[in-house]
């Protein structure tokens, strides 16, 4: 039990400690990579919680593409540090003022109304696994798995028609 | 085992975090960025509950919100591009023109 | 009560209707197609209703011949109101039947003397087109004056009553555009109609007392009522009495409302003799003699009657001596017979008064025709005059002011006009009293009667017979005898046999007149008693002399101051006129009766300024009240101030309170003041619009904060 909260703990002050630095970096590479950092993070936790292939998913697609997508758009767009003009000053501390009442209403929640959680049990070796995962996903949940597909390729779409100059 | 509020109390941070980058930061980039940190917290909750409700379904949710969030980050970038063709700036301040 | 109707020779009453429907036809034909008929063919239209209506008088005679209680023939029920029931219902009796002669008689002559005169008069005049009019107006008043003499009832009676006064305004002001100042002849008849209404008020108000009395008009019931009605309430009988008296003063031209008569003299001459001599004046001396059963029961009211009538038969007759104008002589000649008839029914004697009514038509009709016809001899010399430049010359500073009725241009006419002159003396004559002629019977009949019933108006009616004989000798000396005074009258011509001939049988009749009612033979008295003593039998002096009687004391006197005046007349004009006319123009008096009486010829000149009197008393106050009623109080008070100011005003202060503050301080604020609010609070939210998005993600943060919030704490 102990080594379970003392895992969790470095891995969660970690988690916290990237996606902080993300979001106080000036610089938006080091942010992305920050982020990335966030993004192993949080699959290691995936791999706590009996869901390998999510895990995987996370690694690959997340913090395989979509970050890196990310950072081709920074290198595109390049990185100057946006100049430091104020405006709407008060927006920071009004966000942070709502960001701590978020926190605190959530840890109202969870720590005073605690109604019915679930106790967790035991789960099988196989719980998590691609087979699993394709079991359901190719039976109870195809329709959303095509629309899925439909998604992207409208995505896709409208990447290009939205990047088009008009020539 | 772990109660679960302690994987809900570190998603709820993670949400935090990620709901601060989206009001703070003026960098395009880095408010998706958030964005994306916020839906990962939304993810670390599902499958969390999917665990201890030893059920398949949450794993699955998570599934297709990769899915849809790889999809939406094709298309904001692609956003984010146009508009640096036009504004040549990637602050959101800048982007003000249906002021009222 | 009804009488029986006793078949007994020809009967003609159902025939009465027609007295009214053949002049009513006559005006309807003339108004309807009068337009396109000469003048002959409206005349004779004219004349042969009033023809017609005479003839049907006539066989309302042969029937009373044969049937002499008369009888009541209904025509239609009029009003049916409660106890109030009136007919339109025609009462034949000897007493109705006499007024239907008289009046379609003399006045059929006189429809067919107008048809000559009428022709003259409108072209001296100028306007032919109105000849048809006149003959209209007379039909008219043919037919008011048949409902008023045959009506069974006072409410029909006073239906013709008002007719006869509406049909005397309209003829009195037919020329009403001319006159002095072009207004006298409507000045005129509004004068007769509005003293005639004085007398109608007293009309009405006797009908009233009459109606509540007796609740009923019928002549029958309430002559068949009142003797039991005279014990209950004896005051309502003498209040009856009394007011019709007043109205009676109004249409017989008494004290003291004859005032009207002398003015009437504007109308056209056959007007003047057949309403105001003939037929209209003598409607209150009908009322009175068919209203004698109730006059019976009300001494008190006799006496007034007869000294009224007494005090203006000379009253009138005293001025009479000293007007100038042809036409105002005969005018209160008149009157003052009048008075005479009044002062006979007054004191009772019925057949008396209705004898010399009689007698009256007849030579006073005749005397104002022949009158007309001078007038229309001299207006010819006048013509001709003017239209000979060698003649004109004598007319020099006469032209415009030539007056053809001023008797002191006349003279000499006895021989330019003859016919008209021998006329006229015949009817002179008759009224002066002069046997055998009728208004000697008459007249002193009244007179014996009077010295019996009521010595002191007796005495009155002499010396005013006096007056009478004096100043038509007066009138025939100035008009015929002696040199013509002014060119016009030299050469004066007689007028045509359409106007000489109904004088011719006028003067025949007058005449011959008094054969009706001859002492001791007393055809007319006998007729008239069988209306008269049908009545409930009444116990009075007076009754028993209403039949008549002939004092010969009387009779001897009357003639010999009759004689006395003529010769009176005879020296002042024949013989000393002439000799005053010598003298200087400014020593000269223009009578020579001036020189006899002196100032006392300036009071009846002036006709004892009565009708200066009445202005001062009566309608000057009255128009000045009117006035005051009409300009202060009505305009500057009521339409002036409380019109315009309260209630225009006050009104406007609502309307603009309500308009100003309310709708457009209160509403319209309320209005546009939500409007402004919405526009403000727009203005206000639009600046949630910021147009940054990191605002409006951080709305969205808000909003989930504040659902979970309320999550949390519900």
């Amino acid at each position: 039990m102990t080594q379970q909260i003392l895992l969790f703990l470095a891995l969660a002050v970690v988690a916290i400690a990237s996606a902080l630095g993300m979001l106080l970096n000036r610089h938006a590479v080091y942010a992305a990579l920050f982020l990335v950092i966030n993004f192993g993070t949080v699959a290691v936790f995936y791999l706590l919680l009996g869901a390998p292939f999510i895990a995987m998913a996370q690694v690959t697609v997340y913090a395989g593409a979509i970050m890196v997508l990310f950072l081709f758009v920074i290198m595109l767009l390049g990185t100057e540090v946006i100049k430091n003009k104020p405006r709407q000053t008060w927006q920071r501390p009004v966000a942070f003022v709502l960001g701590a009442i978020l926190v605190i209403e959530a840890g109202y929640l969870l720590l005073v109304q605690v109604g019915a959680l679930p106790p967790g049990g035991q789960i099988e070796p196989a719980f998590g696994g691609p087979v699993m995962v394709g079991d359901l996903l190719f039976s109870k949940y195809l329709l959303p798995f095509e629309v899925t597909s439909v998604l992207l390729l409208v995505a896709m779409v409208g990447a290009i028609v939205l990047t088009r100059r008009k020539a | 085992m772990l109660p679960i509020t302690y994987y809900l109390g570190l998603s709820a941070i993670l949400f935090t975090i990620g709901a601060l980058g989206v009001l703070v930061r003026r960098n395009a980039i880095i408010i998706f960025m958030s964005v994306e940190l916020m839906l990962n917290a939304a993810n670390l909750v599902f499958v969390a509950y999917a665990r201890y409700l030893n059920s398949m379904n949450g794993q699955i949710i998570v599934f297709f919100i990769m899915a849809v969030a790889a999809a939406e980050v094709a298309v904001g970038l692609a956003l984010i591009v146009a508009i640096f063709h036009t504004k040549h700036s990637i602050d959101v301040d800048e982007i003000s023109n249906l002021k009222g | 009560m009804l009488f029986s109707e006793v078949v007994n020779g020809p009967t003609f009453f159902f025939l009465v209707p027609w007295i009214v429907f053949f002049p009513l036809i006559g005006l309807l034909v003339n108004i309807i197609a009068g337009g396109k008929l000469s003048e002959k063919a409206i005349g004779i239209i004219a004349s042969a209703a009033s023809g017609l209506a005479f003839v049907v008088a006539v066989l309302q005679l042969i029937s009373l011949a044969a049937n002499p209680a008369g009888t009541v023939v209904n025509l239609a029920d009029w009003i049916n109101v409660g106890e109030l029931h009136i007919r339109w219902a025609f009462q034949v009796d000897t007493l109705s039947v006499t007024m239907m002669l008289v009046v379609s008689g003399v006045g059929t002559l006189i429809h067919i003397y107008a048809i000559g005169y009428m022709h003259e008069d409108v072209r001296l005049n100028g306007d032919p087109g109105r000849f048809r009019r006149f003959f209209v107006f007379l039909n008219l008043f043919i037919a008011a004056m048949m409902v008023l003499v045959s009506s069974n009832n006072y409410l029909m009676l006073f239906v013709g009553w008002e007719g006869v006064g509406l049909c005397s305004y309209l003829l009195i002001g037919f020329w009403y555009e001319k006159g002095k100042d072009g207004i006298g002849n409507a000045l005129a008849a509004k004068k007769a109609f509005v003293a005639n209404r004085v007398g109608d008020f007293g009309f009405i108000i006797a009908a009233f007392i009459m109606f509540w009395s007796f609740r009923t008009f019928d002549f029958n019931v309430v002559f068949q009522r009142a003797p039991a009605v005279a014990q209950i309430t004896p005051w309502a009988i003498t209040a009856i009495t009394l007011f019709m008296l007043l109205g009676v003063t109004g249409k017989s031209a008494q004290i003291p409302l004859f005032v009207w008569l002398p003015d009437a003299m504007a109308g056209p001459t056959p007007v003047s003799a057949l309403i105001h001599a003939a037929t209209m004046v003598t409607a209150g001396v009908y009322l009175i003699a068919r209203s004698h059963v109730l006059y019976a029961l009300a001494p008190q009211s006799q006496y007034i009657v007869a000294l009224i009538g007494g005090a203006t038969g000379l009253f009138a007759a005293t001025i009479a001596l000293a007007q100038f104008d042809i036409k105002k002589v005969l005018a209160y000649s008149t009157i003052s017979q009048l008075g005479f008839m009044v002062a006979a029914v007054g004191m009772g004697a019925i057949v008396a008064g209705m004898f010399h009514l009689v007698m009256h038509a007849f030579f006073k009709a005749l005397l104002f025709l022949s009158a007309g016809s001078v007038i229309q001899g001299v207006e010819h010399g006048h013509h001709h005059v003017e239209h000979d430049p060698k003649l004109k010359k004598k007319l020099k500073g006469q032209e415009k002011t030539f007056d053809p009725q001023d008797m002191r241009n006349m003279g000499g006419l006895r021989t330019r006009m003859k016919t008209t002159f021998w006329v006229y003396l015949i009817g002179a004559l008759a009224l002066a009293g002069i046997p055998p002629l009728a208004g000697f019977w008459s007249k002193d009949e009244i007179l014996a009667e009077g010295f019996v019933l009521r010595p002191f108006v007796s005495i009155l009616l002499t010396i005013a017979a006096f007056c009478t004989a004096l100043y038509m000798g007066r009138q025939i000396i100035l008009v015929f005898f002696g040199e013509p005074r002014s060119a016009p009258v030299e050469h004066a011509r007689e007028n045509p046999p359409i106007m000489t001939v109904p004088l011719i049988i006028l003067a025949v009749l007058s005449a011959f007149g008094g054969l009706l009612n001859l002492p001791k033979i007393q055809t007319f008295a006998n007729w008239l008693d069988l209306t008269l003593k049908t009545g409930q039998p009444v116990e009075s002096a007076s009754e028993a002399a209403a039949t008549g009687g002939f004092n010969p004391l009387v009779a001897l006197i009357s003639v010999l101051l009759a004689l006395a005046a003529i010769g009176l007349a005879w020296w002042l004009y024949y013989r000393r006129y002439p000799e005053l006319q010598k003298l200087p123009a400014t020593k000269r008096p223009d009578d020579p009766l001036r020189t006899l009486i002196g100032p006392v010829f300036t009071v009846l000149e002036n006709k004892y300024w009565v009708d200066e009197l009445y202005w001062t008393v009566f309608l000057n106050p009255y128009i000045s009240l009117s006035r005051f009623l009409a300009d202060v109080i009505e305009w500057r008070f009521w339409h002036d101030w409380f019109h315009d100011v309260v209630i225009v005003g006050g009104y406007g202060v609502i309307t603009r309170l309500l308009s100003v503050r309310v709708d457009m301080g209160g509403i319209d604020a309320a209005g546009n003041g939500l409007g402004t609010a919405v526009q403000r609070s727009a203005g206000w939210l639009r600046r949630i619009q910021t147009g940054f998005v990191r605002n409006y993600a951080l709305a969205v943060l808000l909003g989930v904060v504040t659902i979970i919030g309320y999550l949390i704490l519900r």
